[in-house]
Order: structure tokens, then sequence, then C-alpha cells
């Protein structure tokens, strides 16, 4: 059976632009594959100027991030750029209280992250 | 205080009928902060996913038990597994700058954030969140 695809790609110059359409990364099992989704996007693709919009996304919990960290790791390694955009109010907490908005680039919109590319 | 209880399996995919019977007990008590609701819904993933992956080590054979109701315009949820327990007092800080790149180790850390109070039985086997809702 064929896996759900939980991202959205979209090239903009040499950046791509990846959206969640998933409103919750919670499920673990979602959690799995959007990980291994992600990894491919850099492994298979070579993909490694990344900027992940999460406007859909509504809920994330501490094992999404924990992917994000590890794709954040894999595109250094490629000497490329992670950034995130568009992320809500409630979300950006959860990265605040983690500190890891100190280790991601945050910005508000599309436009403002793809700028600083 | 009577508490709501219920035991499901460990599984991942179990726990989010027990997010559903706490949410939707949530709901019926008229509570509609989309801040608070927010909150329970995270720290109430964190601590299902911790008993579950952590305390009962993903084996299915192993249950968790979990209780939840208001007391005093608290809601009361206390989850626990059939795990051996661990050293909550001595967790490492995840912010850490040698532990912020680390993919796991946040979840307590949330719940703690997300709950007005957190406590673990001595075992640490059993958790009791509380939050205000009124």
């Amino acid at each position: 059976m064929e896996k759900k695809q939980h991202l959205i790609t979209e090239p903009r110059g040499d950046v791509t632009i990846v959206t969640f359409t998933d409103k919750k990364i919670l499920d673990e099992s979602n959690i799995q594959e959007i990980g291994e989704q992600l990894n491919d996007l850099v492994e298979k693709h070579y993909l490694v100027k990344m900027l992940l919009n999460f406007e859909n996304v509504e809920y994330l919990s501490s094992a999404a991030l924990g992917k994000l960290i590890t794709l954040n790791k894999k595109i250094k390694e490629e000497n490329g750029k992670l950034k995130l955009c568009s992320v809500r109010p409630q979300i950006y907490e959860v990265f605040k209280i983690t500190k890891l908005n100190k280790l991601f680039e945050i910005y508000d919109d599309e436009d403002r992250a793809l700028a600083r590319f | 205080m009577a508490l709501n209880t219920l035991v499901v399996p460990s599984t991942l995919e179990a726990r989010l009928e027990v997010e559903k019977r706490v949410l939707d007990f949530v709901d019926k008590t008229g509570y509609n902060s989309e801040e608070g609701i927010f909150s329970i819904k995270l720290a109430l993933e964190e601590t299902l996913v911790n008993a579950i992956r952590h305390g009962n080590k993903l084996d299915t054979s192993k249950n968790i038990r979990i209780a939840y109701g208001v007391d005093k315009n608290h809601l009361i949820i206390e989850v626990e597994d059939e795990g051996e327990g661990f050293d909550y007092s001595h967790l490492p800080d995840p912010t850490a700058p040698d532990r912020l790149e680390l993919p796991h180790g946040r979840g307590i850390m949330l719940i703690k954030h997300y709950m007005d109070d957190i406590k673990f039985n001595g075992k640490g086997n059993r958790v009791r969140l509380v939050k205000r809702l009124f």
C-alpha cells in the first residue's frame, strides 16, 4: 500500500519549500513517515536548501522535534541550509520552551525566510 | 473524588482512544480555552508516549492504566505503566548546549511547562498531572 505523502514540495530557485500536509504532527506512525520523507529529500534528491513551512501544523510533539533535529544535522553535513517559517504562536512556544528556537532559524513567512538563504 | 478509569494496551494506536476520551471529557466540562486544550493535548500525548515507549518498552502485552476527572476546577490525569519506573529526580536538561541537538529527552520538560503540577510516584511508573481549568 502506498504511504501517505506528508509533504508538499515546491522549488523556488535553488531552495525547496516543504509544506507539511498534516495538522497534527503527533501520531508516532506519522512522525516516523514524515521523518523518512524528509530524510529522503536530502539523501535521495539532494535538496539541501530547504524551507519548512508549518502553516498547516496545529500540534507538534517532542518526537517530531527530534525528526527536525535529525534533518538539520543531515543538511548541515551537506553544507546546506534549513529554515522554518509560518509557525503558529502555540507551536513557536514549543520551540521556545525547548530552546530549539536558538537552533532553528524561524521566520514569519516564506518571503522573509527565502530572503535569508 | 471519583476518577474515570480505563486500561489500554501499550500501542501507539490505543493512546489515540485515550486522548479522545480525555479531551471529550474536558469538552463536556465547558472548558474552551484553545491554549489550555493545546496544553492538555500535548502533555497527555507526551505522557502516554513515555508510558508506552519508555515505561512498557512497546511491549503490547503490558497495559497502561489511565484515570481522569475534575476536582475543584482542576483537571486530574493519572497515567500508570507496568514498567520498572525510572529516576525522575535526575533528568538531564535537554536545553543544555551538549544536549540541545539530541533527538530525544524533551517530553517531561514539555509536560512540566504545560501542566500546573506533575507528580511521580516513588517508583516512577505512575504520574499525576494537574491543570486548572476554571
